[in-house]
């Protein structure tokens, strides 16, 4: 027990540090190479918190795919930078881009700052003195998950809560991913409307990224595939497996593997809306039958394995395309 | 008061609120905006799960759980909207702050 104690303490420091240098590193890149790492032991921590499909969530998600998001703005922007000024060779204009970026990231003056963590250091301290104020041990819902799991067509508490108990969530959260890309793509600019999403790669044959982009997909998609079928009765499901496979397709695509699909197919906006018109179809259903998103203890598993496999086609394709962006104008200038 | 797991927890989760929050505060770039707004969030969600986690047996309570995954997916979006919006910022003006944190550094 202090053993686990002993790690608990050692893995919040290092976590601490991780959000320290990711937050006030000199450099943006080395900033959020440290947020990577910081997500990755976020991870580690949910798993000692019992909670491993919120590990799973957050690895992929948290870690993985905001950081691709993050390196992907940062690159973007920096070819930007080092396009502004007069045509360099390959080490001047990565020059002109670091001075470029160092004049572009201001730091507040000491004083301000000093205001700054004063104030955070106040707030920090409120909630830590609310959670000290907390009793230290509550049953929560577990008790209520508990009585009716068995009547919830699943066995992996998790899933239970997200696509029965509290299916009425995960239908608007399928729902605000939707959002969330239509307003990503109203950010297109009007002449490249339609188009291939950004990203696109040239990577080299022999390159460690067209290696990758050859290895991992099949095995990614197995896993991703595995993790949504696993879902029902043990940890994993649509929002994990989902973004393996979102993952995969971005590697496919980065290594040059595959296309990214215009903004325009038919296909692709079928495949983005599949899971919540099938979430939400079966939600009427229920209320055709007596409650909105009531499952009958009967049809529940079927009902929600259905769900979850549209899901997780949609949650993929949408995933990649938040993280794909908008069409980018090509040709270097 | 004893010490357990899930207090360092939530108390590692309220100092990142806190160190989130200050990074916010003092640096102007964009996507430093955006990263700190990330380290808020999980900081909020670690809270959350470990408060959770104040359960008598070994399983933890699955609904704050399940609540945290759905939290995760919507600071994704969350995010991509952000960076998004951020390049078509760069795009536009060149710049990778505010205008009115240009003002404030003269320039």
């Amino acid at each position: 027990m202090t053993l686990g104690l002993a790690f608990d303490a050692l893995l919040c420091l290092l976590i601490l540090s991780a959000a320290g240098l990711a937050v006030c590193g000199r450099r943006l890149f080395a900033s959020i190479a440290f947020f990577v790492t910081y997500g990755i032991l976020i991870g580690i921590s949910w798993l000692r918190l019992g909670a491993v499909d919120v590990a799973l969530a957050e690895v992929a998600i948290g870690a993985g795919l905001t950081g691709v998001l993050l390196i992907g703005a940062w690159a973007a922007i920096r070819r930007r930078r080092g396009n502004d000024g007069l045509a360099l060779d390959a080490t001047g204009a990565m020059n002109a881009a670091d001075e470029a970026e160092a004049g572009d990231d201001p730091v507040m003056p000491r004083p301000r700052r000093l205001v700054a963590a004063v104030a955070c250091s106040v707030l920090a301290g409120l909630l830590a003195a609310a959670v000290a104020a907390l009793p230290a041990e509550v049953p929560g819902l577990l008790p209520a998950v508990t009585e009716k799991l068995a009547d919830s067509g699943v066995s992996n508490p998790v899933t239970a809560v997200l696509l029965n108990f509290r299916a009425y969530d995960t239908l608007m959260e399928s729902i605000v991913l939707l959002m969330a890309l239509v307003a990503v793509w109203a950010l297109t600019p009007e002449a490249l409307w339609g188009d291939e999403p950004g990203l696109r790669q040239h990577a080299r044959g022999d390159g460690v990224l067209a290696t990758f982009g050859k290895v991992l997909p099949p095995l990614g998609a197995l896993v991703g595939a595995y993790l949504i079928w696993a879902g029902s009765d043990r940890p994993g499901g649509a929002f994990q497996g989902g973004t393996i496979l979102a993952a995969v397709w971005l590697l496919a695509i980065m290594a040059g593997m595959a296309r990214a699909p215009r903004q325009s197919s038919r296909f692709l906006r079928l495949a983005l809306v599949a899971g919540p018109v099938v979430f939400l179809g079966v939600g009427l259903a229920g209320a055709a039958f007596g409650v909105f998103l009531g499952f009958s203890a009967e049809y529940a598993k079927r009902l929600i394995l259905l769900i979850e496999l549209a899901l997780a086609v949609s949650i993929a394709a949408t995933l990649a395309l938040l993280v794909a962006g908008t069409p980018v104008a090509r040709g270097g200038s | 008061m004893t010490i357990t797991g899930a207090l360092l927890y939530a108390l590692c989760g309220v100092v990142l609120i806190g160190v989130g929050t200050y990074g916010f505060m003092t640096r102007a770039h964009l996507l430093r905006r955006v990263l700190a707004f990330n380290v808020i969030g999980s900081g909020v969600f670690l809270l959350i799960g470990a408060l959770g986690r104040r359960t008598a047996g070994a399983q933890a309570d699955p609904v704050p759980h399940a609540l945290i995954i759905t939290g995760i997916v919507v600071a994704l979006s969350l995010t991509a909207l952000a960076v998004a919006l951020v390049l078509r910022h760069v795009g536009e003006t060149g710049r990778v702050v505010l205008p009115e944190e240009d003002a404030e550094e003269g320039g």
